[in-house]
């Protein structure tokens, strides 16, 4: 799946359409420093932990706040120096912002009529967004009459509507419940599609990251940390935060043939043979759990650990697992109850070196 | 079930209210309330209710009256123009010596009146810091005029309206200048077209309340502007005036800026009586 990765960066400059961005942003103690490269069409998610510095890159290219050095282009124009107003950027807010005092209409006809359309053409515009939104019926409505996936469908159109080459969405989803957000993020994801400049959306949540986005740039502490596809991602994670996310246990290890001497641990054994440093990752799903040591197991890989905690997850119980190799096993709520595990409890935990993967680090 | 219900909120609201309350502290309340009360009674009570029509209706009377109105809107719409941009600056922006200038705004409103007075008579006097040259070169004179009077009771006043304005403008979420800015507004767009209808309310606070201020002006007044009836007296110079020699006529008058003030009271009820 690595081959995807290869549309990915094109050095700096060389890009004349699309955006092609490197972002050092100083903030006291906390820097910011990430490239970004995207071709008009692609969706770009930044993915990261709180903190991460995700907000502090959308307000870099939206321009609210300067950059310290690096440099802005999108579609060949420096945008660094030009402020914010004058930017072809639209930017979708976590609560979206829309002006409470201002209808529906009006809030997506307010770019339109900032940028020098007169009344009648910035409304007529903003109709046919909301039009295009299927908002139609509440062009006369004020933003706390809208529900919360109206109010993001009237944040996407009155973004849109200023014909942004550049649309930055900030936690798009993330002041939705939970059931509208799965209609929402269908909606969005298909407005994302027809969008024809680039899009770049910040993101804590992996579902909408993988939904929404063709290219995930995953940001801890500042930095880059991998990008690539959502699945190339979520197969071959390179962070432990990543690897939480997407559900594997992660190792990082140095292959000799079929095993992997873990930098602090014991070995794995895997089917890839390689060499060199290396992940290792399993799912949870792929931890057998025992309370006795096993006699006529044929997995290859048996630890002795102890419970540290358990908790649900859906229909089953997460454990998580400290002593010779950290790691979170899933199981069955009826296994659980046998093995009468209990936070301290001894157990050996077996995964098959096919239930394995291991990739070159 | 919905009696209990319905009593939360009530219950809510009034948590950490005892009932109990000692007689240390009631004893000196209802002085306290008393103290307050008593001289707005008293008002009322000596009030020349028979001949009050005819008082009211006297031609000095409604010159004061009309005069402070018109002073007290002026004034009022003084501070707007000005008093408004001046909020937004100490809210919305960062320049060194911010704080000071915020303190040097409130100042008027611990000065006493009179010493308000005395100073725009050194800047705006006919011999004064500004006022020698605006004598000189334009022929304006502002001392001992209606626009004196303006200008007294907007020095007074403004800082009210200021302070309330500025408070509003930190409630407010500054994050939504950013969104117009983003849609391509300037920043004085996105002030005109967001910001301004969002704080319209604590503008109107403020407005009122300098207002109310400005129409009690005393102190300023009379000293910067004089006591011309016609030109200069307003109210509160009038039942000055008329204490000394028609007592009547001064309960009448305060009487009117009494009733004034009960109505600003109303009109601003929803922001601050409802404080918790």
């Amino acid at each position: 799946m690595t081959e995807t990765t290869d549309l990915g960066t094109p050095p700096p400059g060389h890009l004349s359409e699309g955006l092609d961005a490197r972002l050092v942003v100083d903030r006291g103690a906390f820097r910011l420093d990430v490239t970004l490269a995207a071709a008009p069409g692609d969706v770009v998610a930044l993915l990261g932990p709180n903190g991460a510095g995700k907000t502090t890159a959308l307000r870099a290219l939206s321009g609210l706040i300067p950059l310290t050095s690096g440099h802005l282009l999108l579609d060949g124009t420096r945008l660094d120096g030009t402020a914010p107003e004058s930017r072809p950027v639209g930017v979708v807010f976590q609560d979206y912002l829309l002006f409470p005092h201002l209808t529906a209409l009006d809030n997506v006809a307010f770019g339109p009529r900032c940028r020098g359309a007169g009344k009648a053409e910035a409304r007529a515009q903003a109709t046919e967004w909301l039009d295009r939104m299927g908002l139609a019926d509440h062009a006369g409505a004020k933003p706390r009459r809208l529900s919360g996936g109206q109010a993001q469908r009237v944040a996407l159109a009155r973004a849109l509507a200023t014909r942004p080459r550049l649309l930055l969405l900030d936690e798009p989803l993330a002041a939705l419940d939970a059931r509208t957000r799965l209609e929402v993020r269908a909606q969005l994801r298909r407005h994302l599609a027809e969008f024809e400049a680039v899009a770049v959306l910040v993101t804590h949540d992996p579902l909408d990251a993988m939904v929404l986005a063709d290219r995930l740039v995953v940001v801890e502490d500042g930095r880059v940390v991998q990008e690539g596809t959502p699945s190339d991602i979520a197969r071959h994670p390179r962070t432990d935060y990543i690897a939480r996310l997407v559900g594997l246990n992660l190792y990082k290890g140095r292959a000799e043939g079929h095993t992997v001497r873990l930098d602090t641990g014991p070995g794995i054994t895997t089917t890839e043979e390689l060499s060199g440093p290396v992940f290792v990752a399993f799912p949870p799903g792929a931890v057998t759990l025992y309370r006795d040591r096993p006699t006529g197991s044929s997995a290859r890989n048996l630890w002795h650990c102890e419970v540290a905690g358990l908790e649900t997850h859906g229909d089953q119980i997460r454990a998580d697992l400290t002593g010779e190799l950290p790691l979170t096993a899933d199981l069955t709520t009826v296994a659980a109850a046998e093995l009468d595990l209990h936070p301290g409890a001894p157990v050996w935990a077996a995964v098959k070196a096919t239930q394995t993967h291991a990739y070159p680090a | 079930m919905t009696d209990t219900l319905e009593s939360r909120p009530r219950r809510d609201r009034h948590r950490g209210r005892s009932r109990v309350v000692p007689i240390p502290l009631l004893a000196p309340a209802l002085i306290g309330l008393a103290f307050l009360l008593l001289p707005l009674i008293a008002l009322l009570v000596r009030a020349p209710w028979r001949s009050l029509p005819e008082q009211l209706t006297s031609a000095e009377v409604w010159e004061a009256l009309r005069l402070s109105l018109v002073c007290a809107t002026a004034a009022t719409g003084l501070s707007l123009v000005v008093g408004v941009p001046l909020a937004w600056l100490l809210a919305r922006t960062c320049f060194p010596g911010r704080g000071f200038v915020r303190a040097l705004v409130t100042l008027p409103l611990v000065l006493p009146p009179v010493v308000g007075g005395v100073a725009l008579l050194l800047a705006f006097g006919r011999n004064g810091v500004v006022g020698q040259w605006l004598d000189s070169w334009f022929g304006i004179t502002l001392p001992f005029t209606t626009t004196g009077v303006i200008l007294a009771e907007t020095f007074v006043a403004m800082p009210f309206l200021v302070i309330s304005v500025e408070g509003t403008l930190r409630a407010a979420d500054p994050r939504y200048e950013e969104a117009a800015t983003t849609l391509g507004a300037s920043r004085f767009t996105a002030f005109r077209r967001v910001t301004l209808p969002l704080i319209a309310p604590g503008v109107a606070a403020g407005a009122v309340l300098a207002w109310a201020r400005a129409l009690g002006e005393f102190g300023a007044t009379i000293t910067f502007a004089g006591n011309f009836p016609g030109r200069t007296q307003t109210m509160p110079l009038a039942v000055y005036l008329a204490l000394q020699n028609d007592p009547a006529a001064a309960i009448a008058l305060s009487l009117v800026l009494l009733a004034v003030s009960i109505a600003v009271l109303a009109a601003l009820r929803d922001r601050w009586m409802t404080a918790s």
